[in-house]
């Protein structure tokens, strides 16, 4: 990949991150810490690895996605938008009654009767420390099928300290489900506080090595490093493959950047302006 | 007569089923947690070791690993003991396989007081409650094995959640083998015009016997088998309230949440009269024979007979 490529997305990942600030803004509501510490993953995953075709967003062939941190889904939704998934309008009506795109993703329309699929939405999330084992269960289905459909399941940190969490680890390690690859938001920050100063995940890459899993580590907002590993996670063969992402819980702006009070509300409008100012001056 | 055609857990329609569906259906994969033998999916693995896994005691993963396998076309069957499957898993279960409309089947053995010896940590009166309130399941509760195997075997016409709840104890077998079975359509065992007797599972036996019994001193009881909790079967209890005038309701499940409480709520709304309720009252068990247990948590057909008199003198007085 050339360093172009790379600039391309990094000028697309600015972009990303005021229409995710602009979404939430509108919706009155959101969780822009933890969005915001995502916009590099997805946007690596989408548009340099992910075998999809949002034209056609439910071919068989597609590679599957499973946002197991539901409440980032704003950097989902945003990215999914600009690919095609659907129109830039949905955004606007995130959270709202009667829109698509719910406050934490539903695969289904909510609140109609019929069963009609979101296109982008593989699987319902929002409640943490499910998304892996679902995860796990579309691999094996694929290998079942001997089929070359890669998993890919975005998880946080905080999940990890659920324990439904870890028996999908220890499945997915002793199973040697190889077309699984977890990257995980290691945000460093919950809800109300530090991971560390809650319950500490650490040392998490050696519990990863522990249950059989390979493992790669990365800046988490560094396009070069997240690409690499996923090249290499995608190529290598015999165990299910975790990237651990290094980031900065609301990257990009200064106020929301380390700091729990941007977990889970939407800014003001004088914020929400100074935040668009930071982000384009940088 | 009520006629006995065989005595066996209704467990057993599990894996009889499952080793015929797995002939139809190539996606069909069974999904155990350290219990199959028990469950009787140990058969279908036995035929089918490449669509059976064995998660371990990781009931949670189970589910999760359910919901992803059918989000790729797979029918996966998990199967436990009901007290770690819609217990402990009641949230993957609304949040995974309901929220998603997965087309996952959870087959639900060791239910209930019957479960017996192990006594109340195992044996779950709760199950049918906390199934039947989340959208998108259907809630089937067979009264033996014969009626166990249809069941499981239609549950694969609905391609979406199905929750079959089984037992462990061996059990008069009362339905035919094939016999017709269609999910959301109670069956009317016995005509009468007394009371309605609406039962489930393990209690339709013991319906039937007292039926016999009263029938002999004068009291007629239509008895039905509601072996479909959700979709409830309407127009089956309206009918019946109508030209009985009163209702027991029995099962083998807490009081609160269950089957009486669904028929309640049925009569409530279109046809409101005297109702009773056969079932545990706010207990938990203990260990014990199944039977012994039965007598002493009062779910023989010697309480429904009690309990269908006293409505009936009830409803004489109005």
């Amino acid at each position: 990949m050339n360093s172009t490529k790379y600039e391309d997305l990094r000028s697309l990942c600015k972009k990303f991150r005021k229409i995710i600030l602009e979404t939430i803004y509108n919706a009155g509501s959101g969780h822009p810490g933890g969005s915001l510490s995502l916009v590099e993953i997805l946007t690596t995953l989408y548009y340099l690895h992910l075998n999809h075709n949002p034209k056609d967003p439910f071919c068989e062939e597609r590679d599957r996605v499973v946002l197991s941190k539901g409440h980032g889904c704003p950097a989902l939704y945003v990215i999914l938008a600009e690919l095609g998934y659907f129109s830039n309008d949905e955004l606007k009506n995130l959270r709202k009654v009667g829109a698509m795109l719910q406050g934490h993703p539903s695969r289904i329309y909510n609140g109609t009767d019929e069963i009609k699929f979101v296109p982008g939405i593989e699987v319902s999330t929002g409640s943490l420390g499910y998304g892996l084992s679902v995860g796990v269960g579309i691999a094996l289905g694929f290998k079942m099928d001997n089929k070359k459909n890669i998993v890919y399941v975005i998880s946080s940190d905080g999940e990890h300290q659920e324990g439904s969490l870890w028996e999908a680890v220890m499945f997915a390690g002793a199973k040697k489900i190889d077309n699984l690859i977890e990257i995980i938001d290691y945000n460093k920050l919950q809800q109300e506080n530090k991971i560390e100063d809650t319950v500490s995940l650490e040392p998490l890459k050696e519990k990863y090595l522990s249950f059989n899993w390979h493992v790669y580590e990365v800046d988490g907002h560094s396009i070069e490093e997240i690409d690499n590993a996923i090249n290499q996670a995608k190529i290598f063969k015999g165990k299910p493959k975790v990237i651990v992402a290094h980031t900065i819980k609301g990257k990009g702006v200064s106020f929301m950047e380390n700091n729990v009070d941007w977990h889970g509300k939407a800014p003001n409008e004088e914020l929400f302006k100074k935040a668009i100012e930071e982000i384009e001056n940088s | 007569m009520i006629k006995i055609l065989d005595n066996k857990p209704s467990r057993e329609g599990l894996g009889e089923a499952l080793v015929e569906l797995g002939e139809i259906y190539p996606n069909l994969i069974g999904i155990g947690a350290d219990t199959s033998q028990s469950t009787s999916l140990g058969k279908f693995a036995k035929k089918y070791p490449d669509r059976f896994i064995n998660v371990g005691i990781a009931e949670q993963n189970a589910v999760g690993l359910a919901v992803g396998l059918s989000l790729v076309g797979k029918i996966p069957v998990v199967s436990t003991y009901a007290m770690f499957l819609a217990g402990r898993c009641w949230e993957e279960i609304r949040q995974s396989v309901c929220y998603n409309y997965a087309n996952v089947k959870l087959v639900a053995t060791h239910a209930g007081i019957t479960v017996g010896p192990d006594g109340a940590s195992h044996q779950i009166l709760e199950d049918i409650a906390i199934m039947r309130v989340l959208p998108n399941m259907t809630v089937i509760v067979p009264a033996d094995a014969n009626e166990a195997k249809v069941a499981v075997k239609k549950s694969f016409d609905i391609e979406g959640p199905v929750y079959i709840r089984l037992s462990r104890e061996k059990l008069p077998v009362i339905t035919q083998e094939n016999e017709d079975f269609v999910i959301g359509k109670a069956k009317i065992l016995k005509e009468g015009k007394d009371c309605g007797i609406i039962s489930c599972g393990v209690m339709v036996y013991e319906s039937l016997v007292a039926a016999e019994i009263l029938e002999k001193e004068g009291i007629s009881c239509r008895v039905i088998n509601m072996h479909t909790i959700k979709p409830i079967d309407e127009e089956v209890i309206v009918d019946t309230a109508k030209r009985c005038g009163c209702i027991l309701t029995c099962e083998e499940h807490q009081i609160s949440g269950g089957l009486g409480s669904s028929v309640s709520e049925v009569l409530i709304s279109r046809y409101p009269l005297l109702q009773d309720f056969v079932g545990v009252g706010n207990k938990f068990g203990e260990s014990g024979n199944a039977q012994e247990l039965m007598k002493k948590y009062e779910l023989k057909a010697e309480n429904i007979i009690e309990k269908v008199k006293k409505l009936v003198e009830k409803k004489n007085k109005v």
